[in-house]
């Protein structure tokens, strides 16, 4: 099973590696990281998509916790959340038909044009992981020269139920 | 668990000397941290990087002994020893490059049986960073994956907390290794002194009680079980839990077997002791867990060399897992019940829930006369020989001559697993051997280390002819500062534990591990400066442990035993461990 799992860190030289080198010391794979400071600027937190079954979920949610300088662990995925990634596709196309194709499909996905010249064009996407996957399948007839993606970052719903249900978390 | 700004630092005596207002040296706030957090002792060995910090040292030394280490895989074992033989946090110091790599075997092997150690590391200035300067090495980045916490000391300011904190780290909860690495020029800039300990960084503070409802759930599992079994480890041990374990047990009359790191937490002759389980266990050890209905897991990680095949270790029991760690509990087998908390307090709040109620002593009867058959069908022996002497026999003897008070400190390899089998110990902190990481060579420099901790104790290195080979050369640290080192080379003329894995898995097939061309340790030990003594015969064994063990000094022990002796039970590697084989 594909999990996200949140971890708030110290934003301090190495903790980064600390966390990453935890995966792959474990075995744990990591699908995507993306990392960002929060509020407070001593916190750092990482977003790290993984897979692997509940028992391997909750271990490691638990070995990051286990570190030092980790304040929370979250699998997010654990409770309803909202999911997003970031992509910038370097496109290839030539004014015309093919330039209104891809106009088509940037209307269709809310994906924006951030640049453009007259043989190629740089487009902005965001949404589910799932959904840059398509866009990008879906502008695979053009010339694709160049991908970025973010990697995912998500957050909890905001829920009703929220003080009854804890989801998977360890706060250091 | 809580949030807390802040870390709480036990308190240590409180530094002499200068108030805050005066600067000094990077190198005079770690002595003076590690001071102020009762080092009394530091194991080490000097380099360019660490020039500054050795300065200070010679300036501080009526307050705190440096030993002056061969090899820097010594000095982190020595610290190991003692740490492990008194619970307190081992310190070792060494240079950049080179010495921080040497020291990485001793960190792994402290991280895997979760010692307590402060390790400092030389860095080159913090400017060469990056640059493959001479003698750089990026020790944070090696020892990553074996510390439980480490530093790369940016900024001399930070210095004084960042000690206090790793002596706080190395202690709290599960303890572990901290590394601090520091660059030269850190040692050399000045700052403030303050003894700020309890002013940190924002840390976790482990839940450490038991709650309520799980200790009433855990007794009631108790007193239903028809077929208990406590299977308890190292962290009874490091959690000073051997009281609380011996009043619970022995309130409900149920059976105990130790792992190898938890090897003294109970009794070995106690009654309700049954010997250590696992790969090299006893019968009745791996039998009862195999039946039982019932396992309670104190301080322990169903490690590979305990369970066998996992899936079909205690297939019928339920468990409570009692461990400090969360995530310990549920990494291997899923527990029943759950406790995340210290030892101590567990076994506290159960005692005082049992004492409580009223114990059929008949219950567990049935259980009992089932053990006891097991514990006479198979009885853990050995046949003594009159023309040679037997491992076996060799612990015997040593349990006799020294009344069974010894510190054993082991090496790796067949001894390691006859003095577990064979010496009854009879309080925590009496045995030290390195059971996660497996580690040659440990035995001597630990013995060393933990002599120094207890100069009143009698403590004995059970090493193998090989493993001796790899850190002898800390003899003459022991010659040195006149530690009364004592040293039994149990000298098979192998690597003897893959030795008996090749006569009995690969037919026989001995690659690769005669050790028949070894020095001769008698003339080895006198050329160090020490007192060397052999013995071959079984007439002659008594008479050289004694003289060793009285000897004011270092005493090498050449025993020179049966060369091709196994080490029984064994379950094979990966194999039930109900299968054992007896002989
Ligand atoms: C540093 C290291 N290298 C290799 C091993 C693998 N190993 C485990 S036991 C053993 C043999 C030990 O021989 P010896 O020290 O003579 O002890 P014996 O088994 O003969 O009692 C070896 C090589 C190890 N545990 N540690
Ligand atoms: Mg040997």
């Amino acid at each position: 099973m594909r999990h996200t799992i949140s971890i708030t860190v110290a934003n301090e030289a190495g903790e980064l590696s600390r966390i990453v080198g935890l995966f792959s010391a474990r075995g744990y794979n990591i699908e995507t990281i993306s990392v960002g400071k929060t509020l407070d600027q001593k916190w750092s937190k990482a977003t790290i998509v993984t897979c692997g079954d509940e028992a391997t979920i909750e271990q490691i949610v638990k070995q990051c916790a286990r570190l030092a300088r980790v304040k929370e662990v979250k699998a997010v995925t654990t409770l309803p959340h909202i999911e997003r990634e970031m992509a910038l596709i370097d496109v290839s196309v030539k004014a015309g038909d093919e330039r209104q194709e891809v106009m088509s499909l940037v209307n269709i996905f809310r994906a924006k044009v951030v640049d453009i010249s007259h043989e190629k064009m740089i487009l902005e996407l965001s949404g589910t992981q799932e959904k840059v996957d398509t866009f990008i399948e879906m502008l695979s007839p053009m010339a694709v020269n160049e991908v970025t993606r973010s990697g995912c970052v998500a957050i909890n719903r905001l829920s009703p139920l929220e003080d009854s249900v804890k989801g998977l978390q360890y706060a250091a | 668990m809580d949030v807390s700004p802040q870390v709480r630092i036990a308190a240590g005596p409180a530094p002499q000397a200068k108030s805050g207002s005066e600067k000094i040296r990077g190198a005079e706030i770690l002595i003076r941290g590690m001071i102020a957090n009762g080092v009394d002792t530091i194991f080490g060995l000097p380099g360019g990087a660490v020039l500054h910090i050795y300065d200070e040292l010679w300036r501080y030394r009526e307050e705190t002994t440096h030993y002056l280490v061969r090899h820097e895989q010594g000095a982190v074992h020595a610290a190991e020893g003692y740490a492990r033989a008194t619970g307190k946090v081992g310190v070792a110091l060494v240079t950049s490059g080179p010495g921080a790599t040497n020291a990485v075997t001793g960190i792994a092997t402290a991280y895997m049986d979760s010692i307590p150690l402060v390790v400092i590391t030389g860095q080159v200035p913090t400017a060469m960073i990056g640059t493959d300067a001479f003698q750089e090495v990026d020790t944070f980045g090696i020892t990553i994956p074996i510390v439980k916490h480490s530093y790369l000391v940016r900024n001399v300011e930070e210095l004084g907390s960042i000690v206090n904190e790793a002596f706080y780290l190395a202690q709290d909860g599960k303890p572990g290794p901290v590394v601090i690495d520091i660059p030269k020029d850190v040692t050399a800039q000045l700052a403030n002194y303050q003894d700020d300990r309890g002013v940190t960084f924002d840390t976790r503070i482990d839940h450490k009680a038991p709650t309520r409802e799980v200790v009433e759930t855990t007794v009631e599992k108790l007193l239903a079980a028809q077929r208990p079994v406590f299977y308890v480890g190292g962290g009874v041990v490091s959690a000073n839990a051997a009281n609380e374990l011996l009043a619970v047990v022995e309130k409900l009359n149920a059976p105990v077997t130790p792992t190898l790191m938890g090897l003294g937490a109970f009794p070995s002759a106690h009654p309700q002791c049954l010997g250590m389980l696992g790969m090299h266990g006893t019968y009745s050890a791996n039998l009862a867990v195999a039946e039982s209905d019932l396992l309670i897991a104190i301080g322990v990680r169903f490690d590979d060399r305990v369970t066998g095949k996992l899936n079909t270790f205690a297939p019928v029991a339920e468990v409570i897992h009692i461990d400090v760690d969360a995530s310990n509990i549920g990494k291997l087998r899923k527990p029943q019940i759950p406790v995340v908390a210290d030892a101590k307090q567990a076994l506290a709040a159960i005692y005082a829930k049992l004492s409580q109620t009223t114990i059929d002593a008949e219950k567990l009867g049935a259980w009992w006369s089932k053990i006891r058959r097991w514990q006479t069908e198979v009885p853990l022996a050995c046949e003594y020989s009159d023309t040679e002497i037997k491992p076996q026999q060799v612990i015997e003897t040593l349990y006799e001559v020294t009344d069974g008070n010894a510190v054993i400190v082991t090496d790796v390899g067949q001894h390691q697993m006859w003095a577990a089998q064979f010496y009854p110990f009879k309080r925590s902190r009496q045995w030290l051997t390195s059971g996660g990481l497996g580690t040659m060579g440990f035995g001597l420099p630990a013995a060393m280390g933990a002599q120094i901790a207890l100069p009143d104790e009698t403590v004995v290195a059970v090493v193998g002819d090989g493993g001796f080979q790899m850190t002898n050369q800390e003899i003459i640290t022991a010659i040195q500062y006149n530690v009364p080192l004592k040293v039994l080379i149990m000298n098979n003329g192998y690597l003897g534990m893959v030795r008996q894995w090749q006569e009995m898995f690969y037919d026989r097939a001995y690659s690769e591990v005669d050790l028949s061309v070894s020095p001769d340790f008698v003339k080895l030990a006198e050329a160090y400066g020490a007192i060397g003594l052999r013995a071959s015969h079984p007439s002659e064994l008594k008479e050289v442990l004694h003289e060793g063990l009285e000897f004011d000094g270092v005493a090498i022990m050449d025993i020179v035993v049966t060369k091709e002796e196994n080490v029984f039970p064994i379950v094979p590697a990966g194999g039930e461990s109900r299968n054992m084989i007896l002989k």
